[in-house]
């Protein structure tokens, strides 16, 4: 359980203004709103990458900044939405990177760590390519090896930020089913910065969606994604109907 | 192949290494002036090696040549085999920290700020000891310390660090301190020698006292950024990746920079600047080894340790009976290789 009050960020200019959300253990979570409006920097602050200016956040009553970074590295995984490189190092290295957190300092890794590692890249069907460069990998590549990562560190909360916005709509399909797969069958907490509305639509339990530095609304998506809240945040016309074959809410601008 | 699958292979090479190391200071020990053969070389090396030193007689040897051997040769060499190691093992820190192919203590300015520093003493504050040592490591660091502070903080974008930034800052840096270390020299006739030292980097004025002082510097250092090089490995990952797989990225990030400093200062308050060691030798370990600090910092500190040697002894056997400063010949090797990396650079910018 994540909770978020009354907190504020400001860099240079006011960034988020007073949030307020709970986040429930165990469901699906997506972030949407137009460019510039917060997402990404509501993430930041929960990985602790940024401290917040006003308000509290507690993960299971536990107050965020009394969290040692490596007892949270265990709790919570993040994908970040820069996959760059500077240094060749192999697909296998970096998905066992997640794995820092639970290896004690002066030892190296396990087989079990192996075997963790190995798993996780084959939910995300990048076994065959473990030992290639992660530099000679497509976009969409190297975006499923950091969601690998991210499952080999075995957290309880998955934070990821625009994971799919380098892929091909196959790709795309499979990591969100490849996401939807963890949250249910192994009950991970999963937060995504999304920029699809249909996509979030169609995976999100609950959607939180940002408008002008503040959470606008907050909900399941058919109380989210309205017309009238669409029309308000993005400025856009759109006609809203149920997917015939999975009865989601589906989105279509005209 | 990952880390552990090879550890043992990586255990081997290194063995071999370190073997290679022993050959390389016996026969470096070897050239000189006065001629000593390498049967005797080995021997008075071996009779200062406790255990062994058993098995071994200084029968028939000549006193000077033990003389020559032990007090000026044998510390010279290993100076350059700690500076060697400890240049390596920076570079290879600062390219982590930084996340920067390109960084290392002589182009980011940080040796020259160490150098200044050691000027700065020797020309005002000569006289002044603190318990009985020189003050020269002391304000080398202080001024290597001032420098990756400058240079860090006049790169950075945030907290990124690119490449281009981080060139240009240590460029100016480096020349505003080279410009103030020259003027100081020119109203310093009397030091010009000793400085011309430190700005070109020479192992001529080795002592047991420096060797001392570095051992004690270096090596608990290099064994500290050791058992932090699985975190080096995650920094590369950026520092927010870095951050929420559990590292303390300020804190690691402010260690790593002062025993880095440290280990400069030391090693430039004993030998001048030396440049490009940093950068050649990580970089040849990462061609050969792969990208994984745990095998790059114990290889690049082994191989750091054989090129200085190998350069000082060039540096002395060119043009005998003079010397050319060791400095130059590192260049001479490195200019080259800096160049291959940003032709690297740039073939992947496009």
């Amino acid at each position: 359980m994540i909770e978020i009050n009354n907190v504020c960020f400001s860099y240079e200019r006011e960034i988020l203004k007073n949030i307020n959300i709970n986040i429930e253990r165990g469901k699906f979570y997506t972030i949407l709103g137009p460019n510039g409006s917060g997402k990404t920097t509501l993430l930041r602050i929960l990985s602790k990458s940024l401290n917040i200016d006003k308000g509290e956040i507690f993960i299971d009553e536990k107050e965020l900044t009394q969290i040692k970074t490596k007892v949270l590295a265990k709790e919570m995984a993040v994908v970040p939405q820069c996959t760059e490189i500077e240094f060749d190092f192999s697909v296998q290295d970096i998905v066992l990177m997640g794995r820092t957190p639970h290896i004690p300092r002066f030892c190296a890794e396990s087989e079990k760590d192996m075997e963790i590692a190995k798993n996780a890249m084959e939910i995300t069907n990048i076994w065959e390519f473990r030992n290639k460069s992660i530099n000679t990998l497509s976009g969409g590549e190297r975006q499923r090896v950091v969601v690998a990562r991210a499952i080999a560190q075995e957290t309880g909360i998955i934070l990821l930020d625009e994971p799919i916005s380098h892929l091909d709509i196959h790709h795309q399909i499979e990591i969100m089913n490849q996401l939807k797969q963890l949250n249910k069958n192994k009950n991970i907490t999963i937060i995504a910065v999304l920029h699809d509305l249909n996509i979030a639509a169609a995976y999100g339990d609950h959607i939180i969606l940002m408008h002008d530095q503040r959470v606008y609304k907050d909900g399941t998506p058919e109380e989210v994604l309205t017309e009238d809240i669409i029309g308000k945040v993005y400025g856009l016309e759109v006609y809203i109907t149920k997917n015939p074959k999975t009865g989601k809410t589906f989105i279509m601008p005209f | 192949m990952t880390f552990i699958e090879k550890k043992s292979y990586y255990k081997r090479v290194f063995v071999i290494g370190v073997f290679l190391l022993g050959v390389v200071i016996i026969v470096a020990t070897n050239f000189g002036v006065a001629d000593i053969s390498l049967k005797q070389t080995a021997l008075i090396i071996m009779s200062k090696i406790p255990i062994i030193n058993n098995f071994v007689s200084l029968g028939g040897i000549k006193y000077t040549s033990v003389i020559i051997l032990l007090n000026l040769r044998l510390p010279r060499i290993l100076l350059a085999c700690m500076v060697g190691a400890a240049l390596s093992v920076v570079g290879t820190s600062y390219q982590g920290i930084f996340k920067n192919p390109m960084a290392d203590p002589f182009i980011l300015g940080v040796s020259s700020g160490a150098a200044l520093g050691a000027t700065i003493t020797m020309v005002f504050l000569k006289q002044i000891h603190f318990f009985g040592m020189s003050m020269i490591p002391c304000s080398a660091f202080i001024g290597a310390i001032i420098t990756t502070f400058l240079v860090y903080n006049i790169a950075r974008v945030g907290t990124k660090v690119p490449v281009v930034t981080l060139l240009l800052s240590g460029v100016a840096i480096n020349y505003l301190l080279s410009s103030i270390i020259s003027l100081m020299m020119t109203f310093n006739r009397a030091n010009i020698e000793e400085i011309v030292m430190w700005t070109m980097g020479s192992f001529s004025t080795a002592s047991w006292s420096d060797v001392i002082l570095l051992f004690v510097i270096t090596v608990p250092s290099i064994l500290f950024i050791s058992i932090f090089s699985r975190d080096l490995n995650i920094m590369l990952l950026g520092e927010d990746s870095a951050r929420s797989l559990g590292i303390d990225v300020n804190g690691f990030k402010k260690y790593i920079f002062v025993i880095s400093t440290l280990m400069v200062a030391a090693v430039v308050s004993v030998s001048g600047i030396i440049g490009f060691v940093g950068l050649i030798v990580p970089h040849s370990i990462r061609m050969i080894f792969g990208y994984d600090n745990r095998v790059v910092i114990p290889f690049s500190a082994l191989g750091g340790a054989i090129f200085l040697i190998i350069c000082d002894t060039l540096s002395r056997i060119i043009l005998p009976p003079s010397e050319i400063p060791v400095g130059i010949i590192t260049s001479i090797f490195g200019v080259p290789f800096f160049i291959y990396l940003l032709y690297k650079a740039k073939k992947k910018a496009i």
